[in-house]
């Protein structure tokens, strides 16, 4: 009998799988990881679906009805302006998951793209390019985005850019390092020596590599991306009224803290819960893409 | 024409304190299917003769400053990367020291195996695979069909070591590079891995280069034997030359330590002091501060000669590294 359970796991083991196959399978044993995954998976839904379904209106407002306290009518009550606030959060998450999913995504690529390319080449061509990434770095950020308002128009689309725009240059750094370390290792070496070329080498050999460092960062990006968001809405630069986001309704929460707790609470609380899974998926993700992390089986 | 003919290969490292003259002016020669074994202590410049030849070494700071490496006629050391690119893996193979860090540890034993048919464009992918899995048969790994799907941390040292011995030959090279090869395997191990080697040597036809520190292993493995210190080749020779008619006193020291060879009960022969510093002015024989021959002061600012003895025995003569050196110089 041990020996037919030993067997069975041997085959088990000896079948092999690909990176994706196997990340899976280690993601799904990480019970916090995969929680997470259904709540952003649930949220996001919630979110795009769940107000054209049902027609919540984050506009309509009942003047007379301002700060209601959670109850039948307002689920998570009323704002100043007697707005429901469940309507709000849901349509507030839109942008708030966007901009933190699509800024970062503009920054990871950019970032790994330009860190990769300079690590690798090393040289004057390295040197060159951390230059450049040190003066976009000593821009003052705000400067920037206003520039691009007033050239553009404000555009949600442009938002998007313009924080992953400023997003990368620090991934830019991480992966740089990483690749200069990489470069020194064996493998790498043996790639050169077998006539692979270098973009083969950076985007097949060592990207893979490095994405422990990079999907760390990115779950710090994301929630780093959606603070920043709420910061420009409240200068008046991202998000317009009647418009929200979660950020902006924290802020609005935040200064009426003592008559309405419930206009801070429950956006707060989204927006924690959210960043909370988007960190632990971030993590579980890191250990189930490296193959060498053992399987519990 | 020779397969491969280095001509004064010299590889100057620079560094705050001076050029290092890692390889300094190294010249040999190796036909089709023969094998060349390179032996030297550690920083001799063996490793960086090849990875000279191959366009490996870090430029800054590693800087060819003279010579040519003939393959099949080809410069390969003014060939542009492009071209360059199309020996490697193809036609001129490498093997590494160290079998734990040498294989991607993302990729499975397959695709890494199959990538240097694939970018040298040599057969289709399916073809690729079939003749991946041929060669895990021939490099003696075992129910090869499941395990070249696995990732490389779960392989031991001694079949990655073969993996990169499959990986190195997939393509049928010219010339194999071996780097140390055995260094970081048990001794075991050691022995099957050169007996793989020389198996597949004499299937492929190859040539190949071995370096190692290691003389036990040059001993039955290779046709010619050049002996390096200090950047330099002392002495080359067949195998014989090498190990019954030593003449410089590098070698005969470098013998002399094999443990094997010496008397039970007493303490090991090392060589004494250091091997020489590489920057600086050159000294006439590097060799001269550790010899443990008998020469006057003024003999030793003599220049040393790199001559042949015997037909195909090299040896560089000076005062400080052969006895009798007046009858050489006079031949």
């Amino acid at each position: 009998m041990t020996q037919l359970v030993s067997k069975s796991k041997l085959e088990n083991f000896e079948k092999g799988e690909s990176l994706w196959v196997g990340a899976w399978y280690r993601l799904r044993q990480n019970k916090m990881a995969m929680f997470s995954a259904v709540f952003i998976f649930l949220l996001a839904i919630a979110c795009f679906v769940l107000p054209e379904i049902f027609k919540f209106d984050y506009q309509i407002q009942q003047r007379e009805k301002y700060f209601s306290p959670p109850g039948k009518e307002f689920i998570f009550g009323s704002d100043h302006l007697g707005r429901d606030q469940l309507s709000r959060i849901l349509h507030g998450g839109r942008i708030s998951l966007l901009v933190g999913i699509a800024a970062t995504a503009v920054s990871l690529t950019i970032g790994i793209t330009y860190g990769a390319i300079s690590g690798y080449l090393g040289g004057k061509v390295d040197r060159f390019m951390m230059r450049v990434v040190d003066i976009l770095y000593a821009l003052p950020f705000t400067m920037f985005v206003i520039l691009l308002m007033v050239l553009f128009g404000d555009n949600i689309l442009l938002m998007f850019a313009a924080i992953g725009a400023v997003e990368w240059l620090t991934m830019a750094r991480i992966v740089r390092s990483q690749v200069i370390s990489l470069k020194k290792q064996e493998f790498i070496e043996s790639c050169r020596s077998l006539g692979l070329k270098a973009p083969r080498i950076i985007f097949r050999h060592m990207i893979p590599n490095i994405l422990g460092p990079v999907i760390v960062y990115t779950t710090l990006t994301i929630p780093a991306v959606m603070i920043l968001e709420s910061f420009l809405s409240f200068l008046g630069l991202g998000v317009q009224p009647p418009m929200t986001s979660w950020g902006t309704m924290i802020k609005d929460g935040a200064d009426r803290t003592i008559v309405a707790w419930w206009m801070i609470a429950f956006p707060g609380a989204f927006f924690a819960a959210t960043l909370f899974c988007f960190n632990f998926l971030g993590d579980g993700l890191r250990d189930a893409l490296d193959p060498k992390t053992t399987r519990k089986n | 024409m020779p397969l491969l003919e280095v001509n004064n290969l010299t590889t100057y490292f620079d560094t705050r304190q001076g050029a290092v003259r890692a390889v300094d002016g190294v010249s040999f020669s190796l036909e089709k299917g023969e094998t060349l074994g390179i032996v030297g202590e550690s920083g001799s410049g063996k490793s960086v003769t090849c990875y000279s030849m191959m366009g490996l070494i870090p430029k800054p700071p590693g800087r060819i400053v003279d010579g040519k490496a003939l393959f099949e006629g080809k410069d390969l050391l003014t060939l542009p990367e492009k071209e360059i690119n199309k020996i490697r893996g193809r036609s001129v193979s490498m093997i590494f020291q160290d079998p734990m860090t040498s294989l991607n540890p993302y990729l499975r034993i397959e695709t890494q195996l199959i990538e240097p048919l694939l970018i040298h464009k040599v057969c289709s992918k399916s073809e690729a695979k079939k003749r991946a899995l041929d060669m895990m048969d021939a490099v003696g790994i075992p129910d090869a069909k499941n395990r070249i799907r696995l990732h490389p941390h779960e392989f031991s040292g001694g079949m990655r070591q073969r993996v990169m011995i499959a990986m190195a030959l997939i393509a049928k090279p010219d010339l194999l590079i071996a780097d140390e090869p055995t260094t970081a395997l048990d001794v075991t191990v050691q022995a099957q891995i050169l007996e793989l080697i020389k198996q597949m040597q004499s299937e492929i036809g190859m040539a190949v280069i071995l370096i190692t520190h290691d003389l036990g292993v040059v001993a039955g493995f290779c046709d010619r034997i050049n002996v390096m210190y200090a950047g330099q080749i002392v002495e080359s020779g067949t195998s014989e030359n090498i190990f019954y008619d030593a003449k410089h006193a590098y070698t005969r020291a470098l013998k002399k330590s094999i443990p094997s060879t010496q008397d039970k009960g007493k303490k090991l022969y090392t060589i004494p002091g250091l091997p020489p510093q590489l920057i600086g002015e050159r000294p006439p024989c590097a060799f001269a501060s550790r010899s443990d021959l008998d020469f006057s002061e003024e003999e030793a600012k003599m220049e040393s000669k790199y001559i042949q003895i015997n037909p195909g025995h090299w040896v560089e003569v000076h005062p400080a590294t052969v006895e009798n050196y007046k009858e050489y110089l006079s031949q």
